[in-house]
C-alpha cells in the first residue's frame, strides 16, 4: 500500500508540475504576441478572441501573476482551456473533445494489438532460440530501424494509390454524419486499418526483440531449469516461469516507449490526415494558435501520465518485490 | 565377491541394488566443431536406500554429471553417450537419456528430484512459495483437489521445519535458509525415490549448514529416499554420505565407503581434498590445500589429469591415463575404485600416506 501511496504522489507533483509548466511557457514567449497575432489575422478578430489571447498571454493587466495562476487552475477545473483561434469561436476543450477520441481510439487499438502480438512472438521464439525461428530477429531489427514516417508514405502509396484497397487519408468518409450507424462506423473502421497497420508493423518489432532477448535470459534463471525439472508442461513452464518474468521489462519498456508512442502518433495522424489529436496540434501550430497548442500540450502531458501510471500499477501487479521494497 | 578380481575393466563395482546407474556418460559442452569434452565415459553407480557424495573442487564436471543424468543440461551442453538406468521400486529399468518427452516429464519429480546448486534463485520471485509447491504436485495429478494439493504443500513444509502459513509468502520474504529448506520440501513433495542434492548449503553460513545437513539426514530416515549429495567440501560428505565419489577434471578418480575415504585416502588428489577443508567434528587438521588449479577441460593433458598438481608424479603419469579400478594393497579392499598409477600394483611403492591401513576388526 505504501508504494501506492508514494506512487501516487509522485504522479500528482509530476502533474502539478505538468500543469504549471504550461501555464508559464506561453507568459516567456518574447515580445507581444498577442498584437502580432492581431495584424497577421488582417484585423479579422473578435474583441472575445482577443480577450482570450490576453488571458493566456498574461498581459491581461490589472491581474497579479498569482491571480492569473490560481484562475488558470480555477478554469482548468471548469474545463475550460480559452478560445481556439483557428476554430473560432470554438472553445478549445470542444476542439481537444472531438478529436482525442479519434487517437485514442487507433492509436490505442493499434498500440495494444501491437504489444500483445509483438510480446506473444518474442515469447516464442525466445522460446525456441537457437531453431529456425530466429530467421524473425534479422527482419525485426530492419522493421525497427525504418522511421514511421516511410511507412506511412510507402503504405499509402501501395495500398491506396497503386492499389486502390484503402482510404489514402481521413478517419472516415468525408460527407457522412457521424452517428452510431454501420454505415458511419464501417467507414471508420475501414479508414483506420492502414494508419493501424502501420503502426503494428511499425512498432512491433520493438515488442519482439525486446520480448525475445528477455525470454533468452529469464530460460536460463534457475526457476526456469527447476520447473523443467518438477516435470511441468513446457507450455507451463515458458508460460508462468520464462514469459511470466521475461514480459516485467517489456512493461517498463511500455512506459518508457509512450513518448516514442506520442511522437508517432502526430506523424501518423499528419500522412494520414487523420482526424486526432496529433492534427488537431498540427493545424494549430501552423495557425498560430497558441490556446489551442497549449490545451493540447495540456492533454497530451496528462495522457503520457495517466498511461504511465497504469504501466506502473500493472508492474506492481506483476512483481510483488516492487509492492515491498518500492 | 572375491578379493583377487582382476582389475573392474568396467569402472562400477557391483551393487546389490542399484537405484540409479550412470554407465559411460559423455557430455560436451559446444555445438560447433570444437566442443569442450567435459565428461567423458564416467560411470557412477547409486544403491538404494544409500546417500552418495560426490566431490571435487569447483569446475571438475559434478553439476554436469547431475544435469547430464537427468537431461537438465543447458545450453551449450549435449550428451554424446552413455546410459543413465533408473530402477524402480518396482524393479522395472527404463534408460532416462532414452525417455521420450512425456515419460520423461512424468518420471520427473516423481522418481527424481533435484535441488539445484543455485537454491537460492531456484524459487520464481513473482510466484508465492504454496503456488510453485503445488505446481509440482498438480504436474503429476497426485492430487485430485485444491485442498488435497494445499494440504501436502502444508505438509512438506512443516516437514523441513517452516510454518504452513509460509505458503502465502514470496520468495524475497524469506531468509536464505529458509529458501533453500522450500527447495528440500519441494524436493520431496511427491516423495520421489532419488534426491540429487547440488551444493545445497554452499550459500549458507556454517550454522545453517549444520541444521540442513541433519535435516536431509533426518528425513532421509524418515522416508527412505536415495541421495546424490554434491558437494566442493568433502568434510561435509563424512557427516551425510555413506559412499563417496571424488571427481576430478571430469572423471570420477576414487570411489570408497565414506569413512574409508576419509580416514584412509587412497588418490593423492583425495587426500589433497581431504586437506584443504578443515573437518566439521573432530580435532583440526593442519589445512594445505592443493597447489595450482584444475586444468582447463578445453586443453587436458595427456596421460593423468592430475599430475601436474601430483607430489608423487611418476614418468608413466604423463603418458598413461589411469583407469579407475581395484587397488592392489594388500588388504582387502573390494568397495574401493582408484584412478592412480600408484595403486596398479606396477609402482615401486606406494607413499604410506595413501596406504593407511585398516584397524583389525
Ligand atoms: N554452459 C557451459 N558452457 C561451457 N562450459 C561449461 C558450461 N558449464 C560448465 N562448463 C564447463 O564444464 C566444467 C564442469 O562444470 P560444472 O559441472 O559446473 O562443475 P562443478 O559443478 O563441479 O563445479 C567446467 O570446467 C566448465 O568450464
Ligand atoms: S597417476 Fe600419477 S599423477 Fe596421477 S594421481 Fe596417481 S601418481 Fe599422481
Ligand atoms: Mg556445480
Amino acid at each position: 500500500m505504501r508504494f501506492f501511496i508514494r506512487r501516487g504522489i509522485f504522479y500528482i507533483v509530476t502533474a502539478w508540475a505538468a500543469v504549471t509548466l504550461n501555464f508559464f511557457l506561453p507568459r516567456m514567449m518574447p515580445g507581444d504576441p498577442v498584437s502580432s497575432l492581431i495584424i497577421k489575422s488582417g484585423g479579422q478578430i473578435s474583441p472575445d478572441a482577443i480577450n482570450s489571447l490576453k488571458v493566456l498571454f498574461g498581459l491581461d493587466n490589472g491581474q497579479s501573476l498569482w491571480e492569473q495562476y490560481t484562475s488558470y487552475w480555477n478554469q482548468l477545473f471548469h474545463g475550460d482551456l480559452g478560445l481556439s483561434f483557428a476554430f473560432f469561436p470554438t472553445p478549445v476543450s470542444s476542439v481537444i473533445q472531438q478529436s482525442l477520441p479519434w487517437t485514442v481510439g487507433l492509436v490505442g487499438i493499434a498500440t495494444i494489438l501491437s504489444v500483445i502480438l509483438g510480446t506473444t512472438v518474442g515469447t516464442l521464439i525466445g522460446w525456441r532460440r537457437g531453431t529456425k525461428a530466429d530467421a524473425v530477429l534479422p527482419v525485426a531489427t530492419f522493421f525497427s530501424a525504418v522511421p514511421y514516417f516511410w511507412f506511412g508514405l510507402i503504405a499509402i502509396l501501395l495500398f491506396a494509390v497503386t492499389w486502390d484497397f484503402f482510404p489514402a487519408s481521413k478517419g472516415y468518409q468525408p460527407g457522412l454524419i457521424p452517428a452510431w450507424n454501420w454505415e458511419f462506423i464501417s467507414s471508420v473502421l475501414w479508414h483506420g486499418i492502414l494508419p493501424a497497420l502501420t503502426i503494428v508493423v511499425s512498432s512491433i518489432s520493438g515488442w519482439i526483440l525486446g520480448m525475445r532477448n528477455m525470454m533468452v535470459t529469464v530460460s536460463s534463471e534457475d526457476y526456469v531449469t527447476v520447473a523443467q525439472a518438477k516435470g511441468l508442461k513446457e507450455r507451463r513452464v515458458m508460460v508462468s516461469y520464462a514469459a511470466r518474468n521475461a514480459v516485467l521489462p517489456q512493461i517498463s519498456s511500455f512506459a518508457l516507449a509512450l513518448g516514442f508512442i506520442v511522437g508517432g502518433t502526430l506523424v501518423m495522424e499528419m500522412v494520414f490526415s487523420y482526424p486526432g489529436i496529433g492534427f488537431v496540434l498540427y493545424q494549430a501550430v501552423t495557425a498560430s494558435d497558441y490556446p489551442l497548442m497549449q490545451g493540447c500540450f495540456l492533454v497530451i502531458t496528462l495522457a503520457i501520465l495517466v498511461a504511465n501510471m497504469m504501466a506502473d500499477v500493472v508492474y506492481a501487479f506483476l512483481d510483488p518485490r516492487t509492492r515491498q521494497e518500492g | 565377491m572375491t578379493t583377487t578380481a582382476p582389475a573392474l575393466t568396467n569402472a562400477t563395482l557391483q551393487a546389490a541394488d542399484p537405484i540409479l546407474e550412470i554407465k559411460n556418460l559423455s557430455v560436451d559442452y559446444g555445438f560447433g566443431d570444437d566442443p569442450t569434452h567435459v565428461l567423458q565415459d564416467v560411470s557412477l553407480t547409486l544403491n538404494r536406500g544409500e546417500v552418495l557424495g560426490l566431490a571435487g573442487e569447483s569446475g571438475c564436471g559434478k553439476s554436469t554429471l547431475a544435469y547430464g543424468a537427468t537431461r537438465l543440461l543447458p545450453p551449450p551442453g549435449v550428451i554424446r553417450g552413455g546410459e543413465v538406468i533408473f530402477t524402480g521400486r518396482d524393479g522395472v529399468k527404463t534408460d532416462i537419456l532414452t525417455l521420450n518427452d512425456k515419460d520423461l516429464r512424468t518420471a520427473r519429480w516423481r522418481d527424481f528430484a533435484i535441488v539445484f546448486q543455485g537454491a537460492m534463485n531456484s524459487l520464481n520471485p513473482v510466484h508465492r512459495v504454496g503456488t510453485q509447491l503445488i505446481d509440482a504436485i498438480k504436474a503429476h495429478g497426485k492430487t485430485a483437489t485444491k485442498q488435497e494439493a494445499r494440504d501436502r504443500a502444508a505438509y512438506v513444509l512443516e516437514m523441513v521445519g517452516i510454518n504452513a502459513d509460509r505458503l502465502k509468502a514470496y520468495p524475497h520474504q524469506l531468509s536464505g535458509g529458509m529458501r533453500q529448506r522450500v527447495m528440500i520440501a519441494m524436493a520431496l513433495v511427491l516423495e520421489p525415490e532419488l534426491l540429487i542434492m547440488d551444493e545445497p548449503t554452499t550459500a549458507l553460513d556454517v550454522v545453517m549448514q549444520r541444521q540442513i545437513l541433519e535435516e536431509i539426514t533426518d528425513l532421509r530416515d524418515r522416508l527412505g529416499f536415495s541421495v546424490i549429495f554434491i558437494t566442493h567440501d568433502v568434510s561435509l560428505l563424512v557427516e551425510v554420505a555413506d559412499r563417496i565419489a571424488i571427481m576430478y577434471a571430469g572423471e570420477i578418480v576414487e570411489a570408497a565407503d565414506a569413512k574409508d575415504a576419509y580416514l584412509r585416502p587412497r588418490h593423492p588428489y583425495t587426500r589433497g581434498l581431504l586437506n584443504s577443508f578443515p573437518p566439521l567434528r573432530g580435532p583440526r587438521r593442519e589445512l594445505q590445500g592443493i597447489p595450482g588449479s584444475p586444468p582447463d577441460m578445453a586443453k587436458l593433458p595427456s596421460g593423468c589429469r592430475f599430475a601436474d598438481r601430483c607430489p608423487f608424479v611418476m614418468d608413466r603419469c604423463r603418458t598413461e591415463d589411469p583407469a579407475l579400478s581395484r587397488t592392489a594393497l594388500k588388504m582387502s579392499e573390494p568397495e574401493r575404485l582408484v584412478a592412480c598409477h600408484l595403486h596398479d600394483g606396477k609402482a615401486s611403492e606406494v607413499p604410506a600416506e595413501l596406504a593407511i591401513q585398516a584397524p583389525q576388526k
